[in-house]
């Protein structure tokens, strides 16, 4: 009994020092500065993306990234336990003013949301007005042959009331009109969403662009004739896009500016649109909420 | 005068296990602190009453400070209750099976075979269950019943029905093990059949153990986020049926939790959803300890009257 007490106590102490040794030490041995960042669930793949491409040009520098949603995000960058608040909203949104007035945004990109349906469907419906749309997601509309589909029954699959996809596909594509949620699925997760509208023919739902790059198991539908593509959204004529934002508290943090300078520069842009996100600088429109 | 080896050998053990007791009591009640600080916003600070909380259907949470939604959790309340208590119903069954046949029937194969199967089972993570239940049990649903989709109350119970059967089953299987075996012995000399002797002599005598395997069977079900999440479908309506969507507690707070503002009344309302749960928990262990207390004077009694 002993013997195993002994055994297991040193197994974890060499664990623990292992992990420390990785958390701590590069090659050279030189000092590792840590960023954290936490926050929106749509902008997190792109975080993590760029968080691993400036390990490579700034081995000094660890990025931990985390997603838990928008209001997560901007409350803990709020109250300091990370230093880089990812969000889908404007602060002010989710924060109180003076706490809201303490943060600095930065717009690192625009994010395009697009309604997708299952690829049976996709054969007969390629557009929708945006009426049809409102019609459909407040469950007026309940059948695919009311907007010229198959008589299919409509299943609507979308996002919590809390988030920041749901906020802005609402205030963009449905004119502010309130989703039906007694009436259809929720899940705050892309995958099962994906996964979901594409088992399910009379399915719809919406998601961002960037986990639609690759992706040929459901297809979008065009709003009022215009495609969501990202040209559409750079010369203004989609209007369901938002901007995703990086708060930090205050601009004293070096490293965690020097990380969103990195995202916002030329080089990373390009690399950000071949993921799906476009980039702000290249927006012919703008918007202040 | 103490040396240095007693204190070694005697105070220091003791010392460790009570800092560690301590901080385990500790942290529990402190959980439950929290939990009221966060969450008794919705009565205090956003004016809603309990009675609107419980038994109100209307939820229409704000994400703002300023208030004046809606916070009736009696969709998500139901939701859990009927979700869990028809996963028990599914469970419950093949779990009294499982016990009897791996000790009563079998026990060398029980012990060799059939537990370690069980066991399994538990260390299986939830995501795991989820997401089988999504890809597989979801379409099968769909298909079997011709329903527009297959999430429904039924493929959530049969999700929780897989989860909380090695709870069940292992530890009913150790309440029939400890019924002493002179009772089985005393039955037999009686001329009582093996189904006799399991049926009115093990089962009622184990019967404290089982209804303990029931209630902890049932706070697994109810305290299950993911797997349900990934197949209940999350509509905010009550079930028409059990093939129909609806939502629960812990789904509801996992999947709304992150993207609302702190403080706000969406947020306060979700963890007022949390203190309930941590009351219901309370109350599953209060009633597991008042059934251990009572089958023990009972079965006091029984060996008194013998």
């Amino acid at each position: 009994m002993k013997k195993l007490a002994k055994n297991l106590l040193g197994t974890l102490m060499i664990l623990t020092a292992g992990s420390l040794a990785f958390a701590n030490g590069t090659k050279d041995g030189g000092k590792v500065t840590t960023i954290t960042a936490s926050g929106s669930s749509a902008l997190f793949p792109l975080v993590k993306d760029a968080a691993e491409k400036y390990k490579v040009v700034n081995p000094s520098v660890s990025v931990t990234v985390t997603a838990g949603g928008s209001g997560t995000g901007l409350a803990q960058v709020s109250d300091g336990s990370v230093d880089i608040g990812n969000s889908d909203v404007f602060a002010a949104s989710k924060l109180s003013a003076d706490k809201a007035g303490a943060l600095v945004d930065n717009k690192v990109c625009v994010i395009t949301m697009a309604p997708v349906i299952n690829n049976e469907l996709a054969k007969t419906v390629k557009n929708l007005t945006k009426q049809q749309l409102i019609d459909i997601f407040t469950a007026k509309t309940k059948n695919w042959k009311d907007v010229g589909g198959p008589d299919e029954q409509i299943l609507l699959v979308t996002r919590p009331t809390t988030s920041g996809t749901r906020a802005l596909f609402k205030q963009f594509a449905l004119a502010n009109n309130e989703e039906a949620s007694n009436a259809s699925l929720e899940t705050d997760n892309s995958g099962t969403l994906l996964q979901t509208v594409s088992q399910n023919k009379g399915a719809i739902g919406y998601l961002a662009l960037s986990y639609l790059v690759n992706n040929t198991t459901v297809s979008t539908v065009s709003i009022d004739g215009v495609a969501p593509t990202m040209e559409n959204t750079y010369n203004g004529s989609y209007p369901v896009w938002g901007y995703e934002h990086m708060y930090t508290k205050g601009s004293s943090n070096k490293a965690a500016n020097d990380f969103i300078n990195y995202i916002l520069s030329k080089d990373y842009g390009k690399l950000m649109e071949a993921q799906g996100y476009c980039v702000t600088s290249k927006m012919t429109v703008s918007r202040n909420n | 005068m103490y040396n240095r080896e007693m204190i070694k050998n005697e105070y220091l053990g003791r010392m460790i296990i009570t800092i560690c007791g301590i901080l385990v009591i500790v942290l529990t009640l402190s959980i439950g602190v929290f939990l009221l600080v966060k969450g008794a916003g919705t009565f205090l600070i956003y004016k809603h009453s309990v009675w609107e909380f419980l038994f109100s259907s209307a939820w229409d949470p704000q994400d703002t400070s300023s208030g004046g939604g809606k916070v009736g959790a009696l969709i998500y309340i139901a939701g859990s209750l009927l979700t869990c208590g028809l996963a028990l119903l599914i469970a419950a069954p093949f779990s009294f099976a499982g016990a009897i046949f791996m000790t009563e029937i079998a026990p060398k194969t029980g012990l060799r075979l059939f537990r370690p199967a069980v066991e399994i089972f538990v260390g299986i993570p939830s995501v795991v269950y989820g997401w089988i239940g999504l890809t597989i049990l979801v379409p099968f649903i769909k298909n079997l019943f011709n329903l527009p989709h297959g999430f429904t109350v039924l493929s959530a119970s049969l999700v929780l029905a897989v989860m909380i059967f090695p709870t069940i089953t292992t530890v009913s299987a150790d309440a029939i093990r400890s019924v002493p075996q002179e009772y089985r012995d005393g039955a037999y000399a009686l001329g009582m059949t093996r189904w006799e002797v399991i049926k009115g002599i093990v089962i009622p005598a184990a019967k404290g153990g089982i209804m303990t395997a029931i209630v902890l069977g049932l706070s697994r079900a109810f305290g299950e986020a993911l797997a349900v999440a990934m197949v209940i479908g999350k509509t905010k309506a009550f079930p028409r049926s059990i093939l129909s969507p609806t939502n629960t507690i812990t789904t509801a707070i996992a999947s709304d939790m992150g993207g609302a503002m702190e403080g706000g009344e969406y947020n306060t309302a979700l963890w007022t959803m949390a203190i309930l749960l941590y009351l219901l928990s309370l109350f599953f262990i209060y009633a597991i300890h008042k059934i251990a207390n009572q089958t023990s004077e009972g079965n006091n009694k029984c060996r008194k009257t013998i």
